[in-house]
């Protein structure tokens, strides 16, 4: 094994060039609010859809509570396993190599599918906009990924510096749209009694509350992701935790302000349909200094987003070609950009076609899929980490407080969104669980040969109990 | 233990991995979509009777709705587009049993290959 040494930013491991220590709590915060503070301006209404707009808020706080728990148990796995990658590293220190394979799957389809959403609705919001006949969203979607892709290869600290000023931007807008309604009045502006009433707060009654958990996760997805940059952190056990659990407030606070707004100004089945839920909002409080803001806060998000789901599913791509679970090509580092350029490039056409084929609520759903088992993986991730390692044996930079409760938490609202998926999505979560065992069964059966036993385990800890 | 020497891997053997993947994802998310199993299961109740009072929309509803340029004629495929949550036991069982065996499997395999990195790692020391 090659020893890593540390020369001020730059980390060598033995001959080989790695990525950079730059980045601070405040990239961490912009890396994973950027990604996800676009469920704010899409997606999340889609729960509304399968369950009424009541169904949309019990979803909104129940699921928040699931992504306190991932951010809870997160904090604590990644600041002490730092090491980009995030969950797949963890996964290859606790878990095996195989599941470690199987979360790096998870990210990769979970961000690259959420960037794909990310580009379709930033062409469909210009083409909406435009009002131009016969223009479509094509030359807007291919633009967005290309663009963003080359901004990813061109360096980290560039790319989330941008991150962070337009995550910025977004969230403000939110807050500016709460403030301008009155939000402490009612009939002026919000009308939620006359639109939401005891007949259609919940149009399918509770089982339309657990349907609605499908896209309620589109409010927090992806703040897992901060995870991601476990490596480029100057101080991994104090900015991942903190720039998380941040990130996470940030969301709730922003989710809630979203849903009182959007449920107060649409009909429940318009809210369940539209694309930009906020600038339909920013619409119809008959203000065209906020429909503007909102119009183009809906694309910054969408950027931030994208932008930091190709900084994600690349480093998961890259970690892959590193430990030689996919062919070692995929692991180089741009000499100059200090970036995992060839895993950048390989994932840039595949979110491109999907771009072009998948629509909108298909594309989150696929997304959603693989944010759920890499979920489902976390709550008995911690698990196994407590026993093998428990309190004391080794240093962790955060210890997350009530252990048990929030990994059976997290399991126990897992299993709730499977059961929400299968209402309606059932074909596609069996189409994708048959792709994961078959292409485990791969790795396991054939690819394992080619990696190195020893070498999968860095971490400078002692032997796990039990082993 | 021993320590593992894995086989060097030439190049057209890295093409063909790298080649086996990308098939695996187009089938894994195209197919879905080309077979039409991707999507909302949801089907579209007529009403014969299309006014914002048959469609169960209040003035106010129905105000924001030709706010937002909808007819009662326009608005209907939307208003009526509606899941039907029907529990289908055989599909639902299926899918338990299927994500049951896959955690199970990739639990176990993980475990075994595990045992081998764990061993080789401190059985040097």
């Amino acid at each position: 094994m090659t020893a890593a040494v540390e020369t001020g930013q730059t980390v060598i491991h033995g001959d080989r060039v790695s990525l950079l220590r730059v980045l601070g709590p405040a990239h961490v915060w912009a890396l994973g609010v950027g990604i996800v503070l676009v469920g704010e301006f899409t997606g999340w209404n889609f729960s509304a859809d399968k369950g009424g707009a009541l169904a949309a808020l019990i979803v909104c706080w129940i699921v928040g509570l699931l992504y306190t728990s991932v951010a809870m148990i997160d904090s604590e796995v990644t600041s002490t396993v730092a090491a980009a990658g995030g969950q797949y590293a963890q996964a290859k220190h606790i878990v095996g190599p195989l599941m470690a394979f199987n979360v790096a799957l998870f990210l990769v389809f979970a961000y690259t599918m959420l960037e794909v959403s990310d580009a379709i609705l930033l062409g469909d919001t210009i083409v909406a906009k435009a009002g131009v006949e016969g223009l479509t969203h094509n030359s807007f979607i291919a633009a967005t990924i290309v663009v963003l892709a080359w901004l990813n290869y061109r360096g980290v600290l560039m790319t989330l510096n941008v991150n962070f000023v337009i995550t910025a931007i977004a969230y403000v807008s939110i807050v500016i749209l709460f403030f301008s309604v009155s939000p402490w009045t009612q009939g002026a502006v919000l009308k939620l009694n006359e639109l939401v009433t005891p007949g259609n707060a919940l149009p399918y009654g509770w089982i339309g509350v657990i349907a609605a958990f499908q896209f309620g996760i589109w409010y927090y997805l992806g703040i897992e992701g901060t995870t991601q940059a476990a490596e480029e952190v100057r101080s991994p056990a104090r900015s991942l935790p903190y720039g998380t659990m941040a990130g996470m407030i940030t969301l709730l606070i922003a989710a809630a302000m979203t849903w009182y707004v959007c449920a107060s100004l649409m009909p429940w089945e318009y809210l369940g349909i539209t694309y930009y839920p906020l600038w339909d909002a920013g619409k119809l409080t008959g203000s065209p200094l906020l429909e503007n803001l909102l119009f183009i806060a809906t694309l910054l998000a969408a950027l931030a987003s994208a932008n930091g789901c190709i900084n994600d599913a690349a480093r998961a791509w890259f970690s892959l070609g590193r430990d030689r679970y996919l062919p070692s090509w995929f692991s180089a580092v741009h000499p100059k950009y200090r970036t995992p350029y060839r895993s950048i490039l390989f994932l840039l056409p595949i979110a491109l076609a999907f771009a072009f084929i998948a629509d909108l609520n298909q594309a989150i759903t696929f997304s959603i899929l693989s944010g759920v088992l890499q979920y489902t993986f976390m709550s008995i991730n911690i698990m196994m980490f407590r026993k093998k390692w428990p309190l004391g044996t080794i240093r962790r930079g955060y210890t997350h407080p009530f252990h048990p409760l929030p990994a059976i938490v997290l399991f126990c609202l897992c299993m709730v969104t499977f059961f929400a998926i299968f209402l309606g999505f059932g074909s596609q979560l069996i189409a994708m669980t048959v792709f994961y065992f078959l292409i485990s069964l791969w790795f396991h059966f054939y690819r394992y040969k080619f990696v190195r036993r020893g070498d999968q385990f860095s971490m400078p800890w002692p032997k796990p109990q039990g082993y | 233990m021993a320590r593992y020497i894995p086989p060097e891997q030439n190049k057209a053997g890295q093409v063909l991995d790298i080649a086996v993947v990308v098939v695996a994802i187009f089938v894994a998310l195209w197919l879905p979509l080309k077979l039409g199993f991707a999507g909302a299961a949801k089907s579209i109740d007529a009403l014969d009777a299309k006014t914002w009072d048959a469609l169960g929309q209040n003035a106010t509803m129905a105000s924001i709705w030709e706010k937002l340029g909808y007819t009662p004629e326009t608005a209907h495929d939307i208003i009526q587009n509606r899941f039907h949550y029907i529990i289908d036991w055989p599909t639902l069982i299926i899918m338990a049993i299927l994500l049951i065996a896959y955690f199970v499997f990739l639990f176990r395999a993980s475990d075994k290959e595990y045992r081998e990195v764990i061993n080789e790692k401190f059985d040097d020391k």
